[in-house]
């Protein structure tokens, strides 16, 4: 009889260990997820940025007679941007694309009769707001990096990280070399 | 982020159970001066049935009820793009599944607030005079606070501790009524037994009397301590979200600084909602420190310009503790070893505007919401037509040109 109840006893003991531990795979899992899902939202963004270039190009070209350089490099910027395959070469190129468009809203400085034009001021909001989502949404992917990580490495689901595999992800560097300069302006 | 919202999962419950005894009791004491000692059972199934209606109603419907109360018009893109893309900026920065949705307030007092049982289904209202004084990177500011509310489940917590507080209040209410109308006729109907009973039930009545006196006074000091803990919980939330804490500062700033009369729409229950507190009661200082739903102003604006380190929780506490000089608010398990740097500014910052801009504005936003269509002629001349306007083209007074009206037209908002 005495055997029999510490038999139950053991058995229940390790059913909350076993529930436990379910639970903790079943939040990894989750938080796995969250990272990939904020991954995608970087993509998300980075196309809403190239489809909204083509109309901001248009509208301005009409104003800005003398500036086909400055055009051709944000084409230019924007299609190898389309084209990149590898995460470092879409990085390298998507820091190429916002260097040129800021350049780009720096020139529009000197066309005051463009910053009049309504449909320009409504574009202008627009990419502002398409910049600060393409930060927000590396911001929001580092935090949930740095979540993810942080549950990998602390006791006690480490333990179960380490029995199922779940690895390390590699927070969003920003910086291309030509992102981290402010943009040169030269007067000549 | 995880941890902060589940230590305010915690002291929710905590709360919700004080004021659940709180309520139960009331309706105890009252049961049993109200029909005897066998009427406690009676009582306290009164209020547990007032408490399940409350809930009821506002589960199924509370947002609804609020944003119509504060006569919120729901928004689509067209009619404001800067609002509704710093909404949607906010909401990517705080990684939440579905996009809240977006009202605008015909009021010229800036204020706004969040509402929604969860982060799946919220709603984020502002109001005009916000949309007219505030630049983007302040608008972001407040529209990130309340995302945070949002985000830390504040909504959640303060309809529960509204309904509770509304149940308490309705059962005193009835107690105290039902006594003075039964005091008013010739004789009470169980003082007839015995002596001693009746006495026994003299000392009942004046133990429910101050019951139903001083439950109502404490569940209310209860509501608004936690809503203005959460108020700064909120601001720190915010900040580590924009990682840029002067927009917010800034926006409370010109709040603070705000000469248009106080929100029309607000009450008693909806004020803990708002971003910054829809009463404005100035000179009564001491009091309004114990009986505010929000904190000074002053004093957010003080610890925001404090955080000169970074945007984390971390850095929100140690402001918070160097400008009150008391027990930081933040709970321990939300401060994290984590860095988070403090981005520059990008808005212009404008000069002063004139009232006379700021009042035109306002009037151009609830324009815009209610469909109105804007035309510029050629000559200058700006039109607003309104929705209701017959014929497809508006002839400009000033210059006689004719001006086609479909094409630009943006759809009516969808309210409701």
């Amino acid at each position: 009889m005495g055997g029999f109840i510490a038999l139950i006893v053991v058995l229940a003991i390790l059913g909350l260990v076993a529930l436990f531990l379910i639970g903790i795979y079943n939040s990894l899992v989750g938080s796995r997820n969250q990272v990939d899902n904020a991954w995608a939202q970087i993509d998300v963004q980075l196309k809403r940025r190239h489809d909204l270039i083509p109309n901001l190009v248009e509208t301005a070209k009409g104003y800005m007679k003398h500036e086909r350089e400055t055009f051709e490099t944000i084409t230019k910027a924007r299609s190898a941007a389309m084209g990149a395959k590898t995460v470092s070469e879409t990085a390298q190129a998507e820091g190429q694309l916002a260097d040129a468009l800021s350049k780009f809203m720096l020139v529009v400085e000197n066309y005051p009769e463009l910053k009049a034009n309504q449909n320009f001021l409504a574009l202008q909001e627009e990419l502002t707001s398409t910049e600060n989502k393409i930060a927000f949404s590396r911001q929001n992917y580092n935090d949930q990096v740095l979540f993810y990580n942080n549950r990998i490495q602390m006791f006690p689901s480490n333990v179960v990280a380490g029995m199922f595999a779940f690895t390390k992800r590699d927070f969003f560097q920003v910086e291309t070399a030509l992102e981290r300069e402010p943009p040169k302006v030269t007067f000549s | 982020m995880w941890e902060l919202i589940r230590a305010n999962r915690r002291n929710s419950i905590f709360l919700m159970t004080l004021m659940a005894v709180v309520l139960l009791l009331l309706g105890g004491v009252i049961g049993m001066a109200a029909v005897g000692p066998r009427g406690s059972l009676f009582g306290v199934a009164i209020a547990a049935v007032i408490w399940l209606v409350l809930a009821l109603v506002s589960f199924s419907s509370g947002d609804q009820i609020l944003l119509a109360a504060s006569r919120a018009q729901r928004v689509t893109h067209d009619v404001h793009p800067q609002l509704f893309n710093v909404v949607e900026e906010m909401k990517i920065a705080a990684g939440l599944p579905a996009m809240p949705k977006v009202y605008i307030i015909n009021d010229p007092a800036p204020n706004a607030f969040a509402t929604g049982r969860s982060p799946q289904s919220a709603s984020i209202a502002v109001t005009a005079g916000l949309l007219a004084r505030l630049n983007r990177d302040e608008l972001q500011g407040v529209v990130a606070h309340e995302m945070s509310h949002i985000l830390h489940r504040d909504i959640l917590y303060v309809t529960l501790a509204g309904i509770m507080l509304g149940s308490v209040a309705l059962l005193s209410q009835v107690f105290l009524r039902g006594m003075f109308y039964q005091s008013m006729g010739s004789r009470r109907r169980y003082s007839s037994g015995n002596q001693g009973g009746g006495q026994a039930q003299i000392v009942l009545f004046v133990i429910a009397i101050a019951a139903a006196i001083l439950a109502p006074i404490l569940a209310q000091l209860l509501y608004f301590a936690l809503s203005r803990r959460r108020e700064y919980m909120a601001d720190a939330g915010g900040a580590r979200l924009t990682r840029y804490p002067e927009g917010l500062a800034s926006a409370l700033e010109k709040i603070a600084n705000d000469p248009s009369p106080q929100l029309a729409s607000a009450n008693n229950v909806t004020a803990p909602m708002y971003f910054a507190n829809p009463f404005k009661k100035r000179g009564m200082r001491t009091l309004s420190d114990l009986t505010s739903t929000h904190p000074p102003i002053s004093e957010r604006i003080r610890i925001l310009r404090n955080m000169a380190h970074g945007a984390s929780f971390r850095d929100y506490s140690q402001a918070y503790a160097a400008v009150t000089h008391s027990k930081t608010i933040v709970p321990a398990a939300a401060i994290t070893e984590e860095q988070v740097a403090i981005r520059p500014g990008q808005a212009a910052t404008s000069g002063p505007e004139k009232t006379q801009t700021q009042i035109h504005q306002i009037g151009d936003i609830m324009r815009r919401v209610n469909g109105f269509a804007f035309l510029t002629c050629l000559c200058g001349l700006k039109l607003k037509v309104p929705p209701n306007f017959q014929g497809d083209s508006v002839r400009c007074p000033r210059c006689d040109r004719s001006l086609p009206l479909g094409a630009q037209q943006p759809p009516p908002s969808t309210a409701r």
